[in-house]
């Protein structure tokens, strides 16, 4: 997986700079959060429920081998094929070969946040195919070059503006003079427009939220139904999806069905809930002739048996990202990955590596809030935790970092030099405060203290440390 | 290293919080940055009836190694940190970022056949968070002093979600007499986070600056909050924006030590 997330620091500022996405980042850092909380509030058992996705989770992530070929078997059995991806450049050679064997030139897309990461629409263009997402976020962020902004809510950061921009430029060519500015019309528009692409398609890709091994189906959880358009429209129908997507039995999946909108939306239930048993029957009016699933590893197998093994219940319902008070500053983009907020933190770095993704798992002041909404309760804190473990032992964590740590662990071995030690800290800081308001404050540091003083002041300590004001006598 | 005889497996209290003695935890940055909560601790502890010793040789919980992923520093810190404080009935630290980490973290550091984790984990069962231990675990109804200016209680993260700190500090408050006046979000993180605020400066400052809104539209005259390092945090994004809000530690106001005035003042 290529990631920009290097850059983050840079993209941070920058997306705090940006009053337009700090709005659209108020959707998801109140509203979303807000109406999770009062959908989650008129069900009494949701946090059974989310134990039980836990448990069902575990089981399944120890038993992952048997559930999928289970899965396979059952979708063999209904006429499809199954197709197993060890990496992306598998994954994405499989899906070009079907595309050709389907003699493909058109190809729609929708709800599949695993082709991102494989970064697969690229791979095909390529390769001389048109490729366009049906989805109405995606599709816009596709004519804009951009990378999702959001795993739920791709372009959800932009503007009516912005689309209408985006929209009358690339419409223009297929003779839309006008430009449209009302929310209702672009949808209308995009709705046009789309509705030639369906008609053309010869294949459609889409991506999975649940696997389910005892029938063989796929589940895919929407609020627009393209992706029902995308899945039985054209004549080849190709999922694409991680292998930790699978769950065993119809009653698991239910668990989930009652957990995910919850969590991503708010949402009781979803617009669309659409399970997909194979190709069409003799009988069926519709469906594609042939049905492919291509199941992902690319990493995830890795991850087993690690300590970041958790990582892998993850549904992908965002709530994470809309409870983060980091996401909901600097936005999806800033993390130069696919996946981005507290869950991305913990993916990048187990997908694309350690070093590309080091400062992601860094980009968390460990409050904790991810893990209190995650529905699968995925420790987050404690994966990113273990990321940075990987970094420190690899020699990644900044120098100064390091060493000012090492410092800090040496004091910590000699109590009394620690003790001096921080009676000399204060002593410093007092020496640079100056009167401000009647207290006294320090309003530059120097070294890695001029990050704080770059936003708020530092009241000095205005009276020697504790321990050596106790040791000489000092109670009270 | 050896370890002293009074502090092998054998002599580990049983964690059943009958006893009267504590070891007071005073944290890095409460004994350098704002040692007067340190004093309010000692006396509010006192207050309550127990025997409040100071261990000596104590230094850091060792959380900004853990956090940075310096996992073997840290359990080096939590090794030292579990025989400093092993003789106690209870431990306790106005810090719910400290508490949390010696009681959840620290046991997560040393794998079962370790031979200092008996002694962590009774250590860590034993640890508690200042207004938690006063309420939870003292049964402590009222303590004396508030002041007179309306309040608005920031809910630290660690020990909001780790050791679920909530209602403890805000019934005490409560019951010294304080008003609180709640503002919005006040379980949202301050950005303060240990090195994350000098790591990520930007984020952390909107973080805060965002905080700091929230504390002013409340109305308060003062934001108080149960961690020093949010103190630090907010106080500090209040005075760049020169509001005359105040910034207190629980313990400072439940102990009526919320005065600036030093104690000892020195010439430095
Ligand atoms: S980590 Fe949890 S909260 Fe975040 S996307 Fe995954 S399942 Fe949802």
């Amino acid at each position: 997986m290529h990631v920009t997330s290097d850059k983050f620091s840079d993209n941070a500022r920058a997306a705090i700079a940006d009053p337009q996405l700090q709005t659209g980042l108020f959707v998801f850092g109140k509203i979303f959060p807000l109406l999770r909380e009062a959908t989650v509030g008129k069900l009494p058992e949701f946090d059974a429920l989310r134990d039980a996705a836990k448990d069902i989770k575990v089981h399944t992530l120890n038993n992952l081998g048997t559930y999928l070929e289970a899965f396979e078997a059952r979708v063999e059995e209904a006429g499809g094929r199954v197709h197993w991806a060890r990496t992306a450049e598998e994954a994405n050679t499989i899906v070009e070969k079907l595309c050709a064997e389907a003699e493909a030139r058109n190809i729609i897309k929708s709800k599949s946040m695993v082709t991102e990461e494989l970064e697969l629409n690229d791979h095909l263009i390529g390769k001389g195919y048109n490729v366009v997402e049906t989805d109405l976020g995606e599709y816009i962020i596709q004519l804009r070059k951009e990378k999702p902004f959001h795993i739920v809510g791709p372009a959800l950061h932009l503007t009516a503006g912005q689309v209408s921009e985006t929209f009358y430029e690339a419409h223009k060519p297929l003779g839309r003079t006008e430009k449209v500015e009302d929310k209702v019309k672009l949808v209308e528009e995009a709705r046009i427009v789309l509705r030639e692409r369906f008609k053309q398609a010869d294949v459609g890709i889409t991506g999975a939220n649940f696997l389910v091994a005892e029938t063989g189906q796929v589940a895919i959880i929407t609020n627009e139904g393209n992706a029902d358009l995308t899945a039985t429209l054209p004549k080849r129908h190709i999922v694409v999806t991680g292998i930790e997507k699978i769950v065993p039995t119809l009653d698991d999946l239910s668990v989930f069905l009652r957990i995910l909108p919850r969590s991503a939306t708010g949402q009781e239930t979803s617009n669309y809930v659409s399970l997909y048993s194979g190709p069409r029957r003799a009988r069926d009016a519709d469906g594609p002739a042939q049905f492919d699933i291509v199941l992902v590893d690319n990493g995830r197998t890795d991850m087993l048996g690690t300590p970041v093994e958790e990582m892998l219940r993850c549904i992908r319902c965002g709530a994470c990202l809309n409870a983060c008070p980091v996401f909901t500053t600097v936005g999806g983009q800033s993390y130069g990955s696919v996946y981005s907020g507290p869950m991305g933190s913990v993916w990048t770095p187990a997908l694309a590596s350690v070093s590309s993704a080091a400062k992601l798992p860094n980009a968390s002041s460990f409050c904790g809030k991810c893990e209190e909404v995650c529905p699968v309760r995925i420790p987050l804190p404690s994966m990113m935790r273990h990321w940075r473990e990987k970094e420190f032992e690899a020699h990644l964590t900044p120098a100064g970092q390091r060493w000012g740590l090492g410092i800090w662990a040496w004091l910590g071995r000699h109590p009394s030099l620690y003790r001096t030690a921080t009676n000399l800290a204060g002593i410093g800081l007092r020496l640079m405060a100056h009167t401000r308001n009647g207290r006294r404050m320090v309003t530059k540091l120097p070294f890695i203290g001029s990050g704080w003083t770059q936003s708020r002041d530092l009241a000095a300590p205005p009276e020697p440390s504790f321990l050596s004001q106790y040791r000489e006598g000092r109670r009270r | 290293m050896e370890v002293p005889r009074r502090m092998s497996g054998k002599s580990v209290k049983d964690g059943s919080g009958t006893g009267k003695s504590v070891g007071l935890f005073v944290t890095c940055l409460v004994n350098t940055m704002r040692p007067r909560v340190g004093f309010a601790t000692l006396k509010l502890l006192e207050e309550a009836g127990f025997e409040v010793t100071v261990p000596a040789g104590q230094t850091c919980c060792g959380q900004p190694n853990y956090n940075a992923g310096d996992r073997e520093a840290a359990k080096d810190f939590a090794r030292r940190f579990a025989r400093e404080f092993s003789q106690f009935d209870h431990v306790v630290a106005p810090s719910g970022s400290c508490a949390a980490m010696i009681r959840v973290h620290h046991p997560r550091l040393f794998d079962a056949d370790d031979p200092d984790k008996e002694l962590v984990d009774a250590v860590a069962a034993r640890t508690h968070e200042l207004t938690s231990f006063l309420t939870d675990v003292a049964g402590v109804r009222t303590t004396g002093t508030a002041t007179s200016e309306t309040l608005t209680y920031h809910d630290s993260c660690s020990g909001l979600r780790e050791l679920k700190v909530k209602q403890q500090p805000r019934t005490l408050l409560r019951a010294a007499g304080a008003e609180i006046t709640e503002m919005e979000d006040a379980e949202v993180c301050c950005g303060f986070g240990g090195l994350f605020c000098v790591k990520y400066p930007d984020i952390s400052g909107e973080m805060v600056r965002k905080k700091s809104d929230e504390v002013v539209k409340s109305g308060a005259g003062a934001v108080v909050t149960g961690d020093v390092g949010c103190l630090l945090n907010i106080e500090g994004a209040l005075a760049r924006r020169n509001d005359p809000v105040r910034a207190y530690h629980v313990a400072e106001v439940l102990a009526g030590m919320t005065d600036d005035k030093p104690r000892n003042e020195d010439d430095a």
